[in-house]
């Protein structure tokens, strides 16, 4: 047997937007002064609307789906999100022995736990924000193809209910973080901790730009699903998670500031544990291209919407 | 005068098959290789897959609902009643034209729509009214008339993976059917929980319409479009065939989807045949207003008319009528001068004639028939006559509008006749 697929042309994209229409524009013979349209569906949509306006209008829609994501995940589970500790102790742990003790890679002077712990927080946030919105289309497809609603409302709602499990990685890490700074370790805490909020931010707004950014290319080709693994792996070993940029040499160091999480990963540590070898300033740089992305992502993300359900 | 709250104009929705995007980078990029460089490939199957496949699932489709209006949508599957709807519920995008609304709209193309099985009877209704548009005030505010309406008041508070289906479906609805949007779109939802529970929701979907909401409703039950919206449209091949008057459309769409061969209209006209003497020229089916018809309803007398030609003076000719079933039973006969009473079979002189039957109502069952009028000429005898014309398969259906047959239970029995007549009913003892 053959196996057809439908789908629908390109460019058949539609857009909806609020609008109010003045009666001689429509051009309808019906009386005038009752003529103003709510929504106008059609098969065109200006790639600079982004609908926002409409995403904020849905905000409770995302606020109970963030409950739901979280109740469903921790529903009968003894200790709920607590099960985000033991990995994030493992793990942290495994760096310590592998990358600190066998290869012997400096840590600038910082206890090693606490440096690969602090660069693994931010990193699993933004691993899982990538993850669990790169699959919008197709994990929502049976819900996106019944109800209209703002499909962005989703992968936002995903971005916050990951922040639930960062934060307890983040609880995990303050523990150990005020051990080793009672025992005496090297640390010099400074005001950058205030900063912590817009890290969060910039890897949220990263996590979900790349996230809705393979979903949306995904509708079309599956091969994007396969290349997010390979992608995700090379970004870890491309930001300074295990590695301080201190370490890297000279001439190689342009490529790791290129990496727009590397500043965020630098300002994190800069703040908890005193050292860096990066200017703050560059998450300037992480927040100019957090931007760039998003807004990119999202008019991808609003072309694809509409016409996924045809092609997935 | 009626205000148009949904306006569909010109809306063209194409979806292409084939084998192009595939899914995979790479199949796309050999089919785009295969249409550039026209390679011919091992099978032919691939270069034929670059062919234009494309499929109007929705051609130019334009009408418009009026405010308060309950418009139904019939078609047989693949007419383009589904993707009309997903058009119209956003949920995909047409390929052209413009669709403009007033109010809200709210589909309910599957009621349950982000029932999480994990999430109490309480936070799926916050959760369901949210994603249909609700806020939350308004969930509040309907909360209780939500769950009353339901009838799981005492599980309300239990996750939803514990509920029956029946249960889960009833609260489901509830949320839906409280929505109160300006513009209801509905896909077959009646037929949901048990038969007192339909009931309710049937007439809760009766006052969401007197309320001022408009409704679109797809349903393949031509009776419960018939008996819920004030007018239709009918769908064929991505077309509109016609919209009018619900009881209208749905006779008209029944009659084109009854098994009817060669489905001329109820009126024949022949052509000129000189060698004959006696040439029937037409034969239409009126109702009793003078309409030509194809449709009679079972409780309306209608009436047969013929028109013939003499081309010589003749005796003894009878013109008269068969009915057939679609079964090619013949049903009925009536001829224009009953054979007993030779005495009215005088002579005809050359000329047009027309001659007509009245069958009366509450005959002839739910069907579908084809009159089969011819010209006799009797012998003197009473051993038969000499056919001088015949024509045959003048098609009309007989139909219950009014629902008679269907309350009784018997939608389409397969006697021919059906008699509607008064019984008489007395009471005789007490038992």
């Amino acid at each position: 047997m053959k196996c057809q697929t439908i789908h629908s042309l390109t460019g058949s994209c539609f857009y909806v937007r609020i609008q109010k229409m003045n009666a001689q524009n429509v051009g309808d013979t019906l009386n005038i002064s009752e003529e103003k349209w709510t929504t106008v569906i059609r098969p065109q949509r200006p790639w600079w609307d982004l609908g926002l306006g409409e995403l904020w209008r849905y905000r409770g829609l995302i606020a109970l789906w963030v409950r739901r994501e979280f109740v469903a995940l921790y529903k009968q589970t003894i200790f709920g999100p607590l099960w985000h500790v033991i990995p994030t102790v493992i793990s942290s742990g495994v760096f310590t022995v592998i990358f600190s003790n066998f290869a012997k890679i400096s840590t600038d002077g910082t206890p090693p736990f606490l440096f690969y712990m602090a660069g693994n927080t931010l990193w699993v946030y933004f691993s899982g924000c990538v993850s669990a919105t790169s699959t919008t289309f197709s994990s929502n497809a049976g819900i996106y193809g019944k109800v209209y609603f703002p499909r962005l409302a989703m992968p936002i709602a995903s971005i916050i209910s990951n922040l639930i499990s960062v934060g307890v990685r983040f609880g995990v890490f303050l523990v150990f973080w005020t051990y080793f700074l009672l025992s005496g370790s090297t640390l010099h805490p400074n005001l950058w901790i205030l900063l912590l909020p817009v890290l969060l931010l910039i890897v949220a707004g990263m996590g979900l730009g790349a996230g809705i950014l393979v979903s949306a290319l995904t509708t079309k080709y599956r091969d994007f699903q396969q290349l997010l693994g390979v992608g995700l792996q090379l970004a870890m070993y491309g930001s300074p998670i295990i590695y301080p940029v201190s370490n890297v040499p000279e001439h190689l160091r342009w490529i790791i500031l290129l990496n727009p999480l590397t500043p965020v990963f630098e300002a994190f540590r800069l703040g908890f544990l005193g050292v860096s070898s990066v200017d703050p300033i560059y998450v300037l740089y992480s927040i100019g291209f957090m931007m760039a992305l998003l807004f990119a992502s999202i008019i991808i993300f609003n072309r694809a919407e509409k016409t996924f359900l045809d092609t997935i | 005068m009626s205000q148009t709250v949904i306006s569909v104009e010109n809306v063209s929705k194409m979806y292409r098959l084939g084998e192009i995007n595939t899914g995979t980078f790479y199949s796309d990029l050999r089919h785009w290789w295969i249409q550039k460089h026209n390679v011919s490939s091992d099978t032919p199957k691939e270069s034929f897959a670059r062919k234009d496949d494309t499929m109007w699932a929705l051609k130019n489709v334009s009408f418009s609902v009026n405010k308060g209006e309950m418009l139904g949508v019939i078609g047989e599957n693949g007419a383009g009643k589904s993707t009309l709807l997903k058009i119209l519920s956003q949920v995909t995008g047409p390929t052209s034209g413009v669709i403009k609304a007033k109010g809200r709209i709210a589909s309910l193309l599957e009621v349950g729509t982000g029932f999480h099985p994990e999430l109490t009877g309480r936070e799926n209704i916050f959760l369901n009214g949210a994603i249909l548009g609700m806020e939350k005030y308004e969930i509040q505010r309907k909360f209780d008339e939500i769950v009353d309406f339901s009838g799981v008041e005492t599980f309300i508070d239990s996750p939803v993976k514990h509920y029956s289906s029946g249960m889960y479906v009833r609260l489901a609805f509830s949320v839906s059917a409280h929505l109160e949007p300006d513009i209801l779109i509905l896909d077959e939802v009646f037929s949901v929980g048990d038969a007192s529970f339909q009931k309710k929701s049937l007439n809760k979907m009766i006052a969401v319409t007197k309320s001022g909401c408009t409704i679109l409703y797809v349903s393949h039950n031509l009776g419960s479009i018939k008996q819920f919206c004030q007018s239709a449209v009918w769908l064929e091949s991505g077309k509109v065939v016609m919209q009018g008057p619900s009881s209208d459309v749905t006779s008209y769409y029944l009659s084109k989807s009854l098994p009817a061969q060669g489905a001329e209209k109820s009126k024949k006209e022949l052509s000129e045949d000189i060698t004959k003497p006696v040439q029937i020229r037409s034969v239409s089916v009126f109702d009793r207003n003078g309409a030509t018809v194809d449709f009679i309803d079972l409780n309306e007398e209608f009436i047969i008319q013929i028109d013939y030609e003499f081309r010589e003076n003749l005796e003894f000719i009878s013109i008269g009528c068969q009915i057939m079933s679609d079964e090619n039973q013949l049903t009925l006969i009536s001829l224009s001068d009953p054979e007993l009473d030779s005495s009215r079979l005088g002579k005809r002189k050359v000329g047009y004639y027309r001659s007509q039957v009245v069958i009366p109502a509450k005959i002839l069952n739910v069907g579908s028939y084809s009159i089969r009028a011819g010209a006799t000429q009797l012998g003197n005898s009473s051993v038969g006559g000499t056919i001088l014309d015949v024509t045959d398969g003048v098609p009309f259906w007989v139909t219950d509008k009014v629902g008679i047959m269907k309350s009784l239970g018997h939608e389409r029995k397969s006697s021919l006749l059906s008699l509607q007549v008064p019984w008489n009913v007395e009471f005789r003892a007490d038992n």
